[in-house]
């Protein structure tokens, strides 16, 4: 016998009731894991993307258009390199699952967003193709979607000229994302503006919005400032910002998901901390004489505070390893099944931040029925008193 | 023979919320070494207070106890700690065995205090618990054993590190004639053929009979000494 085996079997004394606490701790930290990386997810947008790129929209919303006659006047401000646009298609698939889908210019799209990685050969059939679509790698991988096959996309806002709402696109190209957070990004659909714009029965020629890339990223505050200058009191009011700001902005539209998360959280925390305190409390209690015993013995007043903590440290590191490692796994899963709509990785931050969690959780639990058993006076609990 | 146990003017009082209540008045009392004693008395009379003042669990109010030329009394109460562990062997009324250890793990306990090797271990239970004649239960946790085994177990532990001194507290009190019987033959052996020096406390004058003399507590003072 050892004192870790001493320790497990105080732990497991009553079954049950630890099995119990035990699946309580599970979950919590399933839903830590889970929650968190749904959290990195909606604030990833902002975190990665370099400020060599802005975003200009309609001033008063995004869901506003911008007219394509402003396209060369944006690409001959000083400090722009190259510009890109793209209008938001309402992709649906099926009965009505929606799906991320842009129109976008090939090329333009290829030299503005160097992140998104896909062989020549693809590229240029993209551009050759009217009805060619490229599609993202976790939204390929969800549908198991190849090159050559057809894509059941359709409209939920724009009818072709013949006034039906069938699109229907050819998958020419599948792209990738250069690191994680931006293979995180290939859940959407890119078609052919040209071919977009000429079938559509509206024929707008507008764009959702633009995407600048800029020779030098200092510039970005005064070229946004020229672009919104410029079309102050125009009928089209822009409003230009980085490309990390827009995300943000775009993610708030959404609600706070970060508040939302700390506070469901907070709440669960809250639960398990009532929960595994009166646990541990409740085995302390019951386990008064033999703690007495322990000192009686000759284990010092530190060392029988040392068992009621590594106990309390054992239920809450197992239950929180198991629940963080479930989480894993179910991210795996979601990302692989679903990577599309939730391209969840409990990733390395979220298991730091779980370790830390177990920490405080163990000694949050555990520290004060640790401190009651170390100043346990032997003869009054022997006596029972 | 040599005095194991001095005690010299010992005092003991409790604090009862503003009250302070004297349990022992001025106890003088010497035990030789392989002494068996036996302390009676009435309930309340402080014998249990001796008893773990002479143990090293609790502290005196005043007065001197030295066992094996030591001043326990002197004694920080961490320092206590560590004198009891090597020094010292307890049997309670109620075993107090860790129920969730199996017999062989209740007399192991101590020694992991030691710095003896987990084989060393081994064989050091397995002989404690064969002179208590239960080598065969090595296995069974304190809910399979009879009350008489259970203290087997606990006179194993209370033996297992090969301390001088044995203080036992109504050992016997919790079980039937025969078994205490065995009980207290095994105390004997261990006092007679090991050398343990033993201080017991008991209700029941058979059971003292065991012992080489029996001391009489009363109202915190010693009364008369009987020998046997
Ligand atoms: N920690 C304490 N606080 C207050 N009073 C105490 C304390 N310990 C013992 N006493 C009191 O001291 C007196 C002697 O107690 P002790 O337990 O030594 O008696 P005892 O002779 O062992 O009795 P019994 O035969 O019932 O076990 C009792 O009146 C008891 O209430
Ligand atoms: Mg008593």
């Amino acid at each position: 016998m050892t004192k870790t085996g001493f320790v497990l079997a105080n732990l497991f004394r009553k079954k049950t009731r630890t099995i119990l606490t035990l699946l309580s701790v599970i979950m919590a930290f399933l839903l830590f894991g889970l929650l968190q990386a749904v959290n990195v997810v909606f604030n990833a947008g902002a975190d990665f993307v370099g400020a060599t790129r802005l975003v200009t929209q309609a001033r008063v919303s995004f869901t506003q258009s911008l007219p394509l006659r402003i396209l060369p006047e944006l690409e001959a401000v000083p400090g722009v390199d190259k510009v890109m646009y793209q209008q938001w298609f309402g992709g649906v698939i099926g009965e009505n699952t929606q799906i991320f889908a842009f129109a976008v210019e090939p090329a333009r799209i290829h030299a503005v967003y160097p992140e998104y990685i896909m062989p020549d050969a693809q590229w240029k059939a993209f551009a050759d193709t009217r009805t060619g679509a490229i599609v993202g790698r976790l939204l390929a991988n969800q549908y198991g979607w190849k090159v050559g096959d057809k894509l059941p996309l359709n409209s939920n806002i724009f009818p072709k000229k013949d006034g039906s709402k069938t699109w229907g696109f050819d998958i020419v190209g599948i792209f990738d994302g250069k690191d994680e957070q931006w293979q995180n990004q290939t859940n959407q659909v890119l078609i052919n503006f040209d071919y977009f714009n000429e079938a559509n029965q509206f024929g707008s020629g507008a764009a959702g919005i633009y995407v600048l890339k800029l020779a030098n990223s200092d510039a970005a505050q005064q070229v946004a400032d020229t672009i919104d200058a410029k079309y102050e009191n125009s009928p089209d009011e822009t409003k230009t910002q980085t490309e990390k700001d827009w995300s943000l902005g775009f993610v708030k539209q959404i609600g706070d998901i970060g508040l939302m998360v700390r506070w469901i959280l907070f709440a669960v925390f809250f639960t398990l901390l009532l929960v595994v305190g009166n646990t541990m409390a409740q085995s302390m209690r019951e386990r008064v004489p033999e703690l007495a015993v322990l000192k009686t013995l000759g284990f010092s007043d530190g060392s029988v505070l040392g068992f009621v903590l590594a106990e309390s440290i054992a239920l809450c590191a197992l239950g929180g390893l198991i629940g963080l490692s479930i989480a894993t796994g179910l991210g795996i899963v979601i990302k692989k099944f679903a990577g599309a709509v939730m391209p969840l990785t409990v990733s390395g931050p979220v298991w730091v931040a779980g370790l830390i969690a177990i920490i405080v959780l163990s000694l949050a639990v555990g520290l004060l029925p640790a401190l009651r058993a170390q100043r346990l006076k032997i003869v009054d609990a022997l006596a029972g008193r | 023979m040599s005095n194991l146990i001095s005690i010299r003017d010992l005092t003991k009082s409790y604090e009862r919320g503003k009250q302070k209540v004297e349990v022992l008045h001025g106890l003088t009392l010497d035990i030789p070494k392989g002494d068996f004693v036996a302390l009676m008395g009435p309930s309340g009379s402080g014998k249990t207070t001796l008893l773990n003042l002479i143990g090293g669990l609790d502290q005196p109010s005043s007065g001197e106890i030295s066992i094996d030329g030591k001043r326990i009394d002197r004694f920080s109460s961490a320092e206590l700690t560590r004198w009891r562990a090597s020094n010292v062997g307890f049997v309670f009324q109620f075993y107090n065995l860790m129920p969730v250890l199996t017999a062989e793990g209740n007399v192991e306990l101590p020694l992991l205090l030691t710095k003896l090797s987990a084989a060393r271990r081994r064989e050091n239970v397995a002989i404690a618990l064969s002179v208590v004649g239960l080598a065969e239960r090595a296995k069974h946790k304190p809910r399979e054993l009879s009350g008489g085994q259970e203290q087997r177990v606990a006179i194993a532990r209370a033996i297992v590190s090969d301390p001088t001194l044995l203080v036992c507290d109504e050992p016997t009190g919790d079980l039937d004639r025969k078994t205490a019987d065995e009980i207290l033959t095994l105390l004997q052996t261990l006092n007679r053929e090991h050398g343990k020096t033993i201080v017991m406390v008991t209700h029941d004058p058979r059971a003292a009979e065991y012992a080489k003399r029996t001391l009489h507590l009363d109202k915190g003072q010693l009364a008369e000494q009987a020998a046997h």
